[in-house]
């Protein structure tokens, strides 16, 4: 091994059970997985939604402070929110939320050591999915009796 | 060194100590807090999260006095601080972790994570504060 030019390098190289040295591949390698396969797009998937409900949390700051601030900067927090474009956000937002809770719990059950086989993941994807369509619908119904 | 078959110790097959195997080969530091702690605040989440939007969901269009009056009880208010403490937690180390496999460039990847932490601190403070005007 020579120099390196990542650090992510460090943590590549491993050692085989009689001791010779093995570079081991980066999980997340976009490159040479099949994206339209459904274990890997439902992996990435759940990073991607993940970083759309960052982008999400800001606005429930932007309500509570709003709401701290005074009538008229709720007034504009709630405007926005009942606007197109709000609600076309919300609508994104709601459903990013569903699917990373629904793949969250997936991951929590693959890590107490269940579901690894083909058939189960399959299945268990496929649950995602429909759960995400599902439970956003019934937000959404939720939110339009109510309003 | 010889190999034995008895006792229970691992195969050697290498005059490397296990202290010259493993220098230089990154960071032992923490081991696996990070990754443990996104799944607690995960699991703590899930409960949060779902009241929250359960509830601003059951009460779209509320005016600044229903908004007030809500966030101000002390049982909502307790539970929307947890929530908040929690959800940046877990955006901060979720994020880091998107920033720590994409970045390439060690300069750009250092500032981002700087910027993620700072970003999700303030971001949470702000948050809290808010709350505890209301409710305080």
């Amino acid at each position: 091994m020579s120099s390196m030019k990542d650090s992510r390098e460090a943590t590549m190289i491993g050692r085989r059970s009689d001791g010779t040295q093995v570079r081991r591949p980066l999980s997340p390698h976009l490159q040479v997985y099949d994206m339209l396969q459904m274990s890997s797009a439902l992996s990435i998937s759940h990073r991607i939604t993940g970083s759309i409900w960052a982008v999400g949390t800001a606005v429930m700051v932007w309500w509570l402070v709003a709401a701290a601030s005074g009538p008229s900067a709720f007034g504009a927090v709630q405007w926005f929110l009942g606007s197109f474009l709000g609600v076309l956000f919300l609508m994104g937002l709601t459903a990013a939320a569903w699917y990373h809770t629904l793949a969250g719990i997936r991951h929590l059950v693959w890590d107490a050591g269940w579901g690894y086989d083909i058939p189960t993941m399959y299945k268990t994807g496929r649950a995602v999915l429909i759960g995400t369509a599902a439970l956003t619908a019934l937000t959404w119904l939720m939110l339009l009796i109510s309003w | 060194m010889s190999h034995t078959t008895s006792g229970d110790g691992p195969r050697q097959s290498s005059l490397q100590a296990p202290l010259a195997r493993v220098r230089g080969a990154g960071s032992a530091k923490q081991g696996t807090h990070h990754w443990w702690m996104q799944r607690v605040s995960s699991i703590a989440l899930l409960p949060l999260t779902i009241w929250f939007i359960v509830s601003l969901a059951t009460s779209a269009g509320m005016t600044h006095a229903e908004a007030v009056a809500w966030i101000g009880q002390p049982f909502n208010a307790v539970l929307l601080l947890a929530l908040i403490a929690l959800t940046f937690q877990h955006t901060a180390s979720g994020l880091q972790v998107v920033i720590e496999d994409y970045t390439h460039n060690e300069w750009a990847k250092i500032a981002l994570l700087l910027l993620n932490k700072g970003v999700c601190w303030l971001l949470g403070i702000a948050a809290a504060l808010a709350v505890l005007r209301i409710a305080v």
